[in-house]
């Protein structure tokens, strides 16, 4: 792993191991707020902040961590950010902490932030971490807003609120529904795997 | 007779996989064996009564009275943690063939949202105690209802001959979209 460039390292959280379509991690958020682009995005950056910082403070103390504790010791490190991020959003931006609900509290659940810091900052250097919670955020929120785009275009006929589609369009109700979050996830993941296999592919 | 609604609210109208999205990495990773799904589902309901108990008390003797509610999410997670491991220790000797049954679930459920969701959900909402332990107790049922309901249909589609993209997580999704289609019939029925 030491040998990747920094770039490598970066890129590598967009599509290679992009945290929601191929790790499947962080999977109640991405379901939960995606029902319109601005609670997505809200999220995403809420969880970046989060990932980016937890992983910088876990990675520059990780020498000072008994591994006995190092589990506990992350959690209250992540739970720290969160309190941040969720008190923040609730001061600056009431509408949308309050349309987020329990979900950025939740942020600190979250396994794709666990599991960065158990997989990767404990065992790399502060600059490494950093690029890789970029990577990894920068994946997550794309995630986020491909799902949230296809849902609100669909289930409501606009995006970040500004209608988008004509008169003669019918809004899907079922996708801002939460049946509507599961099947447009899986469609996804499945046009995921069939990217990945043709890509595949062409390189061999 | 309220919380009788609260009751049944919890387990098919705001079902916790299937409304609030909670829980769906031990929905998707476990639900492949009706046991094995039953098991982690009565688990769950088992810590998250705890949990209902131990976080009102934390919540309304000494957050609130001192006015430490923003330390809510750190003492909330530190609760779950230190409670799941003492509920194994306190398993693994006093029942060893349920420790056996449950024993590789219990540490899963640390970082299973629908735990800590329930925690500040209840808090969110400003139960008292008797509504957030029926609530806790509802939503653990809720989660059990679901996760074996899919692991029933995932054992069916094991037969079933499903696209290759589709195999494995994009099935399971979509089948528990059309899952949450069929709870939202129940909406109507409490108000």
């Amino acid at each position: 792993m030491p040998s990747k460039s920094a770039g490598a390292e970066y890129i590598k959280g967009l599509w290679e191991e992009n945290p929601v379509f191929r790790q499947l991690l962080g999977m109640c958020p991405t379901l939960a707020v995606t029902n319109a682009v601005i609670n997505g995005i809200a999220m995403g950056l809420a969880t970046s902040f989060v990932l980016i910082l937890s992983s910088v403070v876990v990675s520059s103390i990780k020498k000072l961590i008994p591994s006995q504790v190092r589990i506990a010791s992350y959690i209250v490190i992540i739970a720290t950010f969160v309190t941040i991020a969720d008190r923040f959003m609730a001061a600056f931006f009431p509408p949308i902490s309050k349309s987020l609900g329990p979900y950025i509290p939740l942020i600190v659940v979250n396994c794709i932030i666990l599991g960065r810091q158990e997989a990767f900052s404990s065992k790399n250097s502060v600059g490494r971490s950093l690029v890789d919670a970029l990577g990894m955020s920068t994946g997550f929120i794309l995630a986020l807003l491909v799902l949230s785009s296809i849902r609100e275009i669909l289930g409501m006929g606009t995006f970040l609120g500004h209608q988008v589609m004509g008169a003669w369009f019918k809004p899907w109700i079922i996708m801002i529904l939460p049946a509507g979050a599961f099947i447009t996830l899986g469609i996804l993941l499945a046009v995921a795997l069939v990217i990945e296999s043709k890509t595949k592919k062409r390189k061999t | 007779m309220e919380l009788i609604t609260l009751f049944i609210a919890a387990i098919l109208v705001n079902n916790f996989v299937l409304y609030y999205f909670l829980g769906i990495c031990p929905f998707l990773g476990v639900s492949k064996k009706i046991d094995s799904a039953f098991s982690m589902g009565l688990a769950v309901t088992f810590v998250m009564t705890l949990t209902a108990v131990v976080s009102w008390m934390i919540n309304h003797w000494i957050l609130i009275p001192y006015n430490l509610d923003y330390l809510q999410i750190v003492s909330f997670i530190l609760v779950i943690a230190a409670l799941v491991q003492l509920v194994e220790m306190f398993i693994r000797k006093i029942s060893p063939p349920l420790y056996q049954a449950l024993g590789i679930y219990l540490p899963l459920i640390t970082t299973n949202c629908a735990i800590m969701g329930l925690a500040l959900l209840a808090a969110l909402k400003d139960y008292g105690f008797a509504k957030t332990v029926v609530f806790g107790v509802g939503s653990g049922l809720g989660f059990t209802l679901a996760i074996v309901l899919m692991a029933g249909i995932r054992e069916q589609l094991d037969l079933a001959d499903v696209p290759e993209p589709l195999k494995g997580a994009g099935i399971a999704l979509i089948v528990a979209g059309i899952m949450a289609l069929a709870f939202t019939g129940f909406s109507g029925m409490i108000n």
